[in-house]
């Protein structure tokens, strides 16, 4: 077999291996809360015997191994159960969370992506002059700021002074795509400008590390333009370190935007999350704990096997 | 006034002409902008409630986890949601009346053990079916059944038989309960068909809107009940409550007009929220009252020289300066203030005497050890920083407190009820005894001072039984004096209920019993063109 193809087989199934070791790490992660998920739905109003009554009826009572196994067969079956707070299906719940949680990743993506390595690319071609200085200052400033920081002062002057795009960025069904993209405006702007920076800069010292090669001279001295130096020689060699920081990036997008998402009262997966581990709903905290840890973990694949596609050694050996 | 601004305003306040048109039209004749506007909204409620369109609301107080089942809703957003969908027996008016709404007669015997209550004819569920007293019975035993874990299980535990015959329905009660019509506008106890039993969280009720839409702690959207009873409810074609926790991204959708009325509004912001183009600032004493309470069974607060030492100790018109921005009314040391009926107003009210709480913290032999006083971010808005004033001004008195600052998470179920001394709040109840009877009986399960005293549980039972109202207020009065001079409550406010909503919006009445008009506030209002 091709080594690529035993080198990529390796690495899913790894992730795989680590996806099930998250399983157990949730499970326990969860069983040792403070309270019970009685006592959280209930809060104030909880009378003793209520307590007791909802207890038996969630299946509290049995063991914890019983509930683990449990659990992870219906994973495998697709099977999410029911919110134990409100009864309602948790894999369409999730879906419709994910879908909107991911349509915001994806439009801050397609921008800041993008984005990030051309300005990385202009700033290692004009490296240590005024446009080099204006893209690092800007945009280590606004991933400096906390991203609610932003957010708000988004909000202020694009929401409510100016009045250009929509304060509020709920996503309601039946709305059109450039409708939606409307209102999700703002907290995509937010997210494009705090995970611009990471991208940027690292595109900037990966390409100024292949810059310092000799083939790179070489490709100077035959009379190549500097850009042309940087995107086709320098570029190429850079990719590794670069997808591997978009990646990361990407994954925050998906897990962990949920402040930005209560400023502008985005209907995401993040804010689904915190009302349920603040009522302890476990069986709803379990799956989307999951769904976040194989974003995450798929996303570190991806950028493996990109990195390994793009070394030419492992693509040629001898 | 000239008979041309008198035909535009007939239009305008009709709604066939924008209020932008209005406004220019009548600067055109000579009247300020700000004249025109104020003119308009008189008009605007002379000609009425204006139909159609769609209202919304953005509120605090929603999460994913909520349900539509009537039984289950604690908090704001379930609420306001039921109150939509849903209809009661009767309601409490803002007047602290009772509005008859399912029930049209309501009649009991002279020991007030036994009520009647005759339903009204034809009043239809969303899906169709006519409201019989059957359906109320049922509804009541579901609440009944402590499976349901319904909130109202205290109110309704006290009926020890409900019969419903023909278009009637009869509650027997273990003890005569004068207030029963009271107790049966309890939030939780929406009729639903069957008693909802089998279909808890359908939404299918008699109230003035249908369920569209339920996405909790997102977006709950309804659309009128065409067949709906009550001709002076349910003015806009569609409704929604979007829920935005975040209180800038609400008062932003406010501004921006994505929504046209919010609740809960910050009273660090009042102020800069009044100088906005288009939007007012509604406020209404409420019930509700923010609370440090004290174990009267743990040492030390199982001494009352101390407990009143901490009383004396706190400042409560700094308080409500402070916390509520001015827009609350200071406590007395017992649950009850002006807003509910039989209110005794003679009871002194207890100022803030750091000598004299010097005196009987020096009389309670406390060994001097600071005083544990447990707070959290959501205990109350401000709790934290209501505590901090608290500390300085027993400081002044000579009594050192420790504030312990605790996690919003576990608060309701590891520190409140179970710490001696930590901050909290109580929302109101309609009347005096349910308040009374929630939190300060012996055997109450939310006695969250464990204030035991057989003669004040005595006089309460008592009290509800007494048809005469003069000796009742009495009553209260001798319970309210024994709870402020001896029990574990330290009362330094009352908080208003504070609101906001755009110009646009119609038929506004403040209500002091809940938010939002208690509920009403979108099937009440209207919106002006």
């Amino acid at each position: 077999m091709h080594p690529v193809v035993t080198l990529v087989a390796q690495r899913i199934a790894l992730g795989l291996l680590l996806l099930l070791a998250v399983s157990v790490l949730i499970f326990l992660g969860t069983e040792a809360l403070p309270g019970d998920t009685a006592q959280a739905i209930l809060g104030q109003s909880a009378t003793p015997e209520a307590l007791a009554n909802l207890r038996a009826e969630l299946g509290l009572d049995q063991p914890a191994l019983t509930r683990y196994f449990g659990w992870l067969g219906g994973i495998l079956t697709g099977d999410l159960g029911v919110a134990l707070t409100n009864g309602m299906e948790i894999s369409s719940e999730l879906g419709k969370r994910l879908g909107n949680t991911l349509f915001l990743a994806f439009w801050a993506a397609v921008i800041s992506v993008p984005l990030a390595i051309i300005l990385g690319l202009v700033a290692a071609r004009y490296v240590g002059r005024w446009p080099d200085k204006l893209i690092s200052g800007v945009t280590l400033s606004t991933i400096s700021l906390p991203e609610f920081v932003v957010g708000y002062i988004l909000l202020f002057f694009l929401g409510v002074k100016w009045q250009i795009f929509p304060p509020m960025a709920m996503a309601f069904p039946g709305m059109g795509l450039f409708e939606r993209l409307y209102t999700v405006m703002l907290p995509v702007l937010v997210l494009v400008l705090v995970v611009l920076a990471h991208m940027m800069r690292m595109t900037r010292a990966a390409i100024l590390n292949v810059m310092q090669s000799a083939y790179i001279e070489t490709a100077e001295l035959k009379g190549l333009s500097p850009m042309t130096v940087i995107a086709r020689h320098a570029l190429p060699n850079a990719i590794a370190p670069v997808v591997n920081v978009v990646m990361l990036n990407l994954a925050y997008l998906v897990v962990g935007v949920v402040v930005v998402e209560v400023v502008f009262a985005y209907n995401g997966v993040g804010q689904y999350l915190v009302d349920h581990v603040a009522k302890r709903d476990l069986p709803v905290v379990q799956a989307v704990g999951m769904v976040f840890a194989a974003v995450y973990i798929g996303l570190n694949i991806l950028a493996d096997v990109i990195s390994i596609l793009a070394n030419p050694r492992l693509r040629h050996p001898k | 006034m000239s008979n041309e601004l008198n035909y535009l305003l007939k239009r305008a306040a009709r709604g066939l002409m924008s209020r932008r048109e209005f406004v220019g039209r009548a600067g055109a004749l000579g009247v300020s902008a700000a004249v025109a506007s104020s003119m308009l909204a008189t008009a605007a409620r002379a000609e009425g409630p204006v139909k159609g369109g769609l209202l919304r609301a953005g509120m605090q107080g929603g999460e994913s986890t909520n349900t539509l089942d009537p039984a289950l809703a604690a908090s704001e957003v379930p609420f306001a949601v039921n109150m939509l969908w849903g209809e009661m027996l009767v309601d409490v008016n803002a007047k602290g009346e009772i509005d008859y709404r399912i029930a049209e007669e309501i009649s009991a015997s002279a020991d007030a053990t036994e009520w009647k209550f005759k339903i009204r004819a034809g009043v239809e569920f969303h899906d169709g079916k006519t409201v019989t007293a059957e359906d109320v019975v049922a509804t009541l035993k579901r609440h009944t059944d402590e499976k349901s874990q319904s909130g109202a299980l205290g109110i309704v535990q006290g009926i020890s038989e409900m019969k419903a015959e023909g278009d009637m329905v009869t509650l027997k009660l273990a003890a005569g309960n004068a207030d029963l019509p009271f107790l049966m506008a309890d939030y939780h106890l929406i009729i639903q068909p069957g008693g909802g039993v089998g279909a808890e969280a359908a939404g299918i009720g008699a109230g003035p809107y249908k369920v569209v839409s339920n996405e909790p702690g997102v977006r709950h959207a309804f659309e009128k009940h065409a067949n709906y009873f009550d001709t002076t409810m349910g003015h806009a074609d569609q409704v929604e409550i979007i829920v935005i926790n975040d209180n800038t991204a609400r008062t932003a959708a406010l501004q921006a007009g994505q929504v046209h009325m919010i609740n809960r509004v910050d009273p660090k912001i009042i102020d800069l929220l009044k100088g906005a183009p288009g939007i007012s600032i509604e406020h209404v004493a409420g019930r509700g009252h923010y609370v440090f309470i004290m174990h009267v069974d743990k040492a030390p607060f199982d001494n009352n020289d101390l407990r009143m030492a901490l009383k004396l100790a706190i400042n409560r018109q700094e308080m409500v300066d402070k916390i509520l921005g001015g827009y609350g009314s200071v406590g007395n040391d017992f649950p009850i203030n002006g807003a509910y009926p039989l209110f005794d107003e003679t009871i002194a009210q207890r100022e803030y005497d750091p000598a004299a709480a010097a005196e009987y913290y020096k009389k309670s032999g406390h060994d001097g050890s600071p005083i544990v006083l447990r707070t959290a971010a959501g205990a109350f808005p401000g709790a934290v920083e209501a505590a901090e004033l608290f500390q300085q001004s027993a400081a002044a008195a000579g009594i050192p407190l420790e504030i312990k600052r605790e996690p919003d998470d576990g608060y309701w179920s590891d520190v409140w009820n179970v710490q001696p001394f930590c901050a909290s709040y109580w929302g109101g109840r309609p009347v005096q005894d349910q308040m009374y009877s929630t939190a300060y009986l012996s055997t109450a399960d939310w006695n969250d001072t464990k204030f035991k005293d057989p003669a004040f549980d005595a006089t309460l039972i008592a009290a509800r039984a007494e048809l005469d109202p003069v000796k009742r207020k009495a009553m209260y009065s001798e319970l309210a004096n024994n709870l402020r001079d001896n029990g574990g409550l330290i009362c330094p406010m009352f908080n208003d209920f504070v609101e906001a909503k755009r110009e646009e919006v119609g038929g506004w009445e403040p209500d002091p019993n809940g938010e939002l008009m208690n509920g009403r506030a979108l099937a009440r209002c209207w919106l002006n063109a």
